[in-house]
């Protein structure tokens, strides 16, 4: 190797005089990194302080409480409530797929309303979108507790609940959906003289349900965890028995009714992930 | 004409076509019969009746309509105060919220860093130690943050404190899986490199896995902090601290304008931190663009 190629102590020296910013970390950079960790470690002082962190006998309280909640949770039994559990899960299910399934039926109208290839007006697409973010950022449980003083205590409240509150999600999942079509097709059909409700039918419809069927999948699974803990509000399901137990110290029944929920959500999950898969193989093999 | 020898091809079609369906039609009505028994069961164990929900109907209407104060064009100011009579203190109960859902991000983000090297198919040797901590990070993601808040306020009392720990378990587990996904799509060369240079465990995590997934970390905590602001607005329906105790009392007591006037606040913090955060998010993906 030649003296021009590697980098003596000489050249090294003479780089660094010259090229002070390659060697080390401008001040402006430091100084603003340090900022940035400054502001976080004082936030989190401030947060853990606000919060009751440094309440130390009430951690140890509370740390020694749990290890007592937790040696009485094992072993897992039902003492009998059984039935009642499997009812409670058989209902959470239910809740979950009635609710997705009406949010899917009201979305599918409001969806198109709110595509902008479909309703051209910006004003109507605009207005749309931003009432489905309003339904969205309620949140399932806030409008359980509403339906609840409408019709009642029951799983009917939860159904309803997520009902108005997926009506957003799907909505605008639909929306973008139809968004995202192949333009060719609409515009194939709509030549060979179709109507309005014809282009809907064969131009979009064939292209989007797919689409709609596995984002409604996904959106049953999710509602499968939120119907969980409706019925802490007394919307029905499995949540209220196991509010229940918690609140009469029940710890034993307490872990089973969350053990059968973890196996409930995880096949629910599986199943779906199976149909989603088949819908998009399904999907691909068509010529 | 030679076409009539042949066999006519419209026919051949239609029967082709006849065979397929009718493989077809077994499956669909199957399907079709599932789907009405599924339908009807859950139509009957969700105690789902047309009576009820047009009974309720009108009330529906009418507690929304409750909701929306009564302010005249004249005072709108005025009407506007009274309407957020409260406004200090549900400001006060929002920044609590805030706190509990950033501490909570916080705390998981560090419980689910321990989680999420440990529960890395390519960075571990050990197979128990593998499917132990993919285990514990499914439980901590399973149950939801209101059975973990329902749980830890019996233990600690009632308060933000049950509440950030509800949320931190439940985002250490979410973030841990995430996180050894992450990981689990590196790029090999950078831990050879630092293994046949002589580092250990913890020098191959630090020096050749942290620089590459850092980013996308950031990225996942912060989307987690925009879920928890949702989460942490609601966890106080248990007694865990927040805006969400406050909601809960004026809904069971019905005092309607209050109630719109919460949600109000409510969705516009949540869109006020989601637009912020999505703002941080796209930055650091451009800063790691930027660096070759």
């Amino acid at each position: 190797m030649s003296d021009t190629t590697a980098i003596g102590a000489m050249r090294l020296e003479e780089a660094r005089r010259r090229w002070p910013d390659v060697f080390a970390v401008s001040l402006g950079h430091r100084v603003r990194v340090y900022g940035v960790w400054l502001a976080l470690g004082a936030a989190t002082v401030f947060s853990l302080w606000h919060t009751g962190f440094f309440d130390f006998a009430r951690i140890a309280t509370g740390v020694g409480k749990l290890g007592w909640l937790l040696g009485f949770m094992f072993p897992p039994a039902a003492n009998g409530w059984f039935p009642d559990f499997c009812e409670g899960i058989l209902e959470t299910l239910g809740m979950a797929f009635f609710g997705t399934l009406f949010a899917a039926l009201f979305a599918l109208p409001f969806g198109f309303l709110g595509a902008r290839n479909v309703v051209t007006s910006f004003l109507i697409h605009f207005s749309f979108r931003r009432s489905f973010d309003c339904l969205r950022g309620i949140d399932t449980l806030i409008w359980a507790l509403i339906f609840v003083n409408v019709v009642g205590l029951g799983p009917f409240a939860g159904i309803l609940a997520i009902i108005v509150s997926d009506m957003g999600t799907l909505a605008k999942l639909f929306a973008e959906a139809i968004e995202n079509i192949d333009r060719k097709q609409v515009d194939g059909v709509r030549a060979s003289g179709a109507s309005e409700i014809e282009v809907v039918r064969f131009g979009i419809l064939p292209q989007v349900i797919p689409v709609m069927l596995s984002q409604m999948l996904y959106q049953f699974e999710s509602n499968t965890r939120s119907a969980t803990i409706l019925g802490i509000v007394g919307a029905g399901g499995i949540g209220l028995q196991l509010s229940d137990r918690i609140r009469v110290n029940n710890w034993d029944e307490a872990c089973l009714i969350i053990i059968m929920i973890l196996v409930t959500v995880s096949v629910i999950d599986h199943l779906s992930k199976l149909i989603r898969l088949r819908i998009i193989q399904a999907q691909e093999y068509r010529p | 004409m030679s076409y009539a020898a042949a066999p006519d091809p419209v026919a051949a079609f239609e029967r082709a076509r006849d065979a397929m369906r009718r493989a077809r039609r077994s499956k669909e009505i199957l399907f079709v019969v599932i789907f009405c028994a599924v339908f009807v069961l859950s139509a009957i164990v969700g105690e789902v009746s047309v009576g009820t929900f047009v009974e309720g109907l009108p009330g529906l209407f009418n507690y929304v309509s409750d909701t929306i104060p009564d302010i005249h064009g004249d005072d709108v100011v005025g009407g506007v105060r009274e309407w957020f009579w409260a406004f200090p203190r549900w400001l006060g109960l929002l920044f609590d919220t805030i706190v509990i859902a950033f501490l909570g991000t916080l705390l998981g983000t560090i419980g689910a860093l321990a989680f999420c090297f440990p529960g890395s198919r390519n960075l571990v040797t050990n197979r128990w130690l593998y499917f132990v901590v993919r285990r514990l990070t499914e439980i901590a993601r399973a149950v939801p943050e209101l059975v973990y808040a329902l749980i830890f306020v019996f233990a600690f009392g009632l308060g933000p404190l049950p509440g950030v720990l509800a949320i931190m378990v439940h985002s250490s587990g979410a973030l841990g899986k995430l996180f050894s996904e992450v990981n689990e799509n590196i790029d090999i060369g950078p831990i050879e490199g630092v293994r046949a240079a002589g580092g250990n465990w913890f020098q191959i995590i630090r020096l050749a896995v942290i620089p590459q997934v850092l980013p996308n970390y950031l990225s996942y905590a912060l989307l987690r902090f925009e879920i928890n602001v949702r989460s942490a607005a609601v966890i106080g329906f248990v007694g865990a601290g927040g805006i969400g105790q406050e909601l809960m009392f004026v809904i069971r007591q019905f005092v309607y304008t209050d109630i719109s006037a919460i949600v109000l606040m409510i969705i516009a913090t949540v869109s006020l931190i989601d637009m912020t955060c999505e703002k941080l998010r796209h930055q650091f993906i451009d800063e790691q663009r930027a660096t070759p």
